[in-house]
């Protein structure tokens, strides 16, 4: 589904280099979770695979479904099944929640060549995909994320993911600034998602997310490199004894 | 050292002195005649005066109508068309019979200004300029007081009990070289309700007053566009005054247009009055234009809000001057005002005046004005969905929009504005 090949990136704007050489597979089907440090790069290679401004690929490659996307615009990459779930999530005061989820899927729709959804249909779906990660009608019709608690925005960002049925979803600390309640709300509508044709990069700092969203596989990145992968019992690890033996282990 | 012979006229001193009334005497005349004498003491505006400051009024003042080429809308339909209104037509400054609609509504007493003047007696006489005459006055206007005087025409409304539908104005431009002057006059009784509608480029330059009477209790709504002619020029007055309990509604959409400055002077005269005044301008390139606001709270309890929004492209310039004048004995005023611009480009600018003057100890005033380009964040959010960038530019600059909108009342009026802007952008979608 995503492969990551060899990828280097610089920021734009300094000589610093964030990401030295990552390589990561996720495999349709399956969920993969980064773990790490504090700027270690996860967001950055959140960003860079999105197509935020400011990064320069000096070497490597991202490939969806065999497709480079490192050349595309960012909308390109969502009309081509690529999703993040942003840490902060931006509001835009003046555009509806609705018209921009509405506008989204369109548009996504029409770059892939398929026809618009009417106004009725898609009014039905997203009642009902509203209703389940709790997101009541009022939410629905403010503007994008305005005045939306941390929770809410996190959930606003999971019934877009529920909308539009990305191929490869890649999750940016979406725990952080949720509590119990919210992010097994959260996780329900993640797992919800999961099925065979769709895969996951779930960035976290703590494994407590990890117990709801169960991964297959576990990566640790430092210093812009994954350090090391493994299974579930990875994450359990970096929560027993920290990031220090990991990192001294490598090292 | 000798004293100097004396001056030369200037170029405006020769045109003024060599104006002259409307022929005929009529109960206007009196009116038109203490206008054209205040002109000529204040004299037109130059380009050293501090209210002219942003906006030059060459264009404006100058003899002759500088030319403006036609614009052809296309296959676009008429604005409002979707409304059930009354239709009242005037092509380059010239009332259209044809094109006009019987005068005749329930409620209201509508009249020309050209047949009303035939008259001696009329509810107007003591009406006609007196509005105008109180806004020129801390700050001087003096093309409103040069409409007062020389205006043929316009339309004379007085509301006297429930109306059915909006009046709506049309301004058609046919000559490059029109230059038109109205000026309507509307009086609402105690109670009263009415919407004016106001749409068109009207001439190659044009000059309108309008004033406003609300009486007690009344509500006056009014929604304007300008036309969409990129070389048309129009320097425009709305001078209002409230009584108690009244509101006053104005929004107005500015798209294209080489010169435009419009005047807005409101006095609250009456306890717990409303007024709004907005305005949503779109420029591109060879665009000026101006909106100068000035209110003043002369009552208490009463409020305003003005909001005035300017999208502006490839060297366009905005210009706003608001002032919130609350006088001494204006208790619980409460005063709003906010500017904004969104520059699309480094090219364009906006320069904007926001003033507070406040006499009364007790009030609540605020006023902001920021210039901004659109936010990266959001824009990179929206494409991050799908959205594809020059898509997602126009829903932040209609979202930019939206407050000075939002103020039109009516659903319908604001869907047909929205369109409108909706339009002006996706034209200009690379």
């Amino acid at each position: 589904m995503l492969e990551i090949k060899n990828l280097h990136v610089d920021l734009e704007e300094e000589e610093k280099t964030i990401l030295k050489g990552v390589n990561l597979t996720v495999e349709a089907g399956k969920v993969h979770a980064i773990m790490g440090p504090n700027g270690s790069g996860k967001s950055t290679l959140s960003y860079v695979l999105s197509g935020r401004d400011g990064y320069r690929v000096t070497e490597g490659s991202a490939t969806l479904e065999g497709v480079d996307i490192l050349a595309m615009e960012p909308e390109e990459r969502a009309a081509a099944g690529l999703f993040l779930a942003f840490q902060y999530p931006v509001e835009i005061p003046g555009v509806g929640n609705m018209t921009f989820l509405r506008t989204a899927m369109n548009a996504q729709r029409k770059a892939r060549g398929e026809d618009e959804i009417s106004a009725a249909d898609f009014l039905k779906l997203v009642r009902a995909k509203a209703k389940t990660l709790k997101i009541d009608a009022d939410m629905l019709k403010r503007p994008v994320n305005v005045g939306f608690s941390g929770g809410e925005k996190k959930r606003n960002e999971i019934l877009q993911m529920a909308m539009l049925e990305p191929k490869m979803c890649i999750l940016d600390e979406t725990d952080s600034g949720l509590d119990v309640d919210a992010m097994k709300l959260v996780s329900e509508g993640v797992n919800a998602l999961r099925d065979a044709g769709r895969g996951f990069l779930v960035i976290t700092h703590y494994q407590r997310l990890l117990d709801h969203i169960k991964p297959d596989v576990v990566h640790i990145m430092s210093d812009g490199r994954i350090i090391k992968t493994g299974g579930p019992e990875l994450a359990l690890e970096v929560e027993k004894n920290g990031y220090a033996d990991i990192l001294s282990e490598v090292a | 050292m000798m004293a100097a012979p004396q001056a030369k006229m200037t170029a405006n001193q020769e045109y003024l002195a060599g104006l002259h009334l409307p022929d005929g005497a009529t109960w206007a005349t009196a009116a038109r005649g203490a206008a054209l004498d205040r002109l000529r003491a204040m004299g037109l505006p130059e380009r050293r005066d501090e209210y002219w400051k942003f906006t030059r009024p060459d264009t404006l003042t100058q003899a002759e109508a500088p030319r403006a080429a036609l614009f052809d809308n296309g296959d676009e339909a008429e604005i409002f068309g979707g409304v059930e209104r009354l239709r009242i037509v005037f092509v380059d400054g010239v009332f259209d019979a044809e094109a006009s609609d019987d005068l005749t509504l329930e409620g209201v007493r509508i009249e020309r200004l050209a047949e009303a003047g035939q008259s001696d007696i009329h509810w107007a006489k003591d009406t006609y300029g007196v509005l105008e005459e109180r806004g020129q006055t801390p700050v001087a206007r003096p093309l409103a007081a040069l409409n007062t005087a020389l205006a043929t025409d316009g339309v004379l409304i007085h509301v006297m009990g429930a109306v059915s539908k909006p009046i709506n104005l049309i301004y058609v431009h046919k000559s490059e070289t029109s230059d038109a002057i109205l000026h309507n006059l509307i009086k609402l009784d105690s109670g009263t309700e009415v919407t004016v509608l106001e749409n068109g480029p009207a001439a190659a330059r044009f000059n309108k007053v309008m004033e406003v009477e609300v009486g007690d209790n009344a509500t006056f709504h009014h929604v304007r566009t300008q036309g969409r002619d990129h070389e048309r020029r129009a320097a425009t007055h709305i001078f209002a005054r409230l009584g108690a309990e009244s509101a006053f509604k104005s929004f107005t959409m500015t798209a294209n247009g080489v010169m435009t400055r419009n005047e807005c002077v409101i006095e609250l005269t009456g306890d717990d009055a409303i007024a709004h005044v907005a305005g949503a301008a779109m420029g591109d390139g060879d665009y000026h234009q101006d909106d100068t606001v000035f209110i003043t709270h002369d009552a208490e309890r009463c409020e305003s809000r003005q909001v005035f929004k300017k999208v502006l492209r490839n060297g366009a310039t905005g210009v706003f001057q608001g002032k919130i004048l609350v006088k001494a004995g204006a208790q619980k005023t409460d005063g709003y005002q906010i500017s904004q611009s969104l520059l699309l480009d480094g090219d364009s600018q906006f320069l904007a005046k926001p003033e507070l003057e406040i006499y009364a100890d007790d009030v609540a005033c605020s006023h902001g004005s920021t210039s901004g380009a659109i936010d990266e964040d959001a824009l990179y959010y929206l494409r991050a969905r799908g959205v594809p960038k020059s898509i997602a530019t126009d829903l932040l600059t209609l979202a930019f929009l939206a407050e000075a909108v939002e103020e039109i009342e009516d659903e319908g009026l604001r869907e047909e504005i929205n369109s409108r802007l909706e339009g002006w952008l996706v034209r200009r979608r690379g």
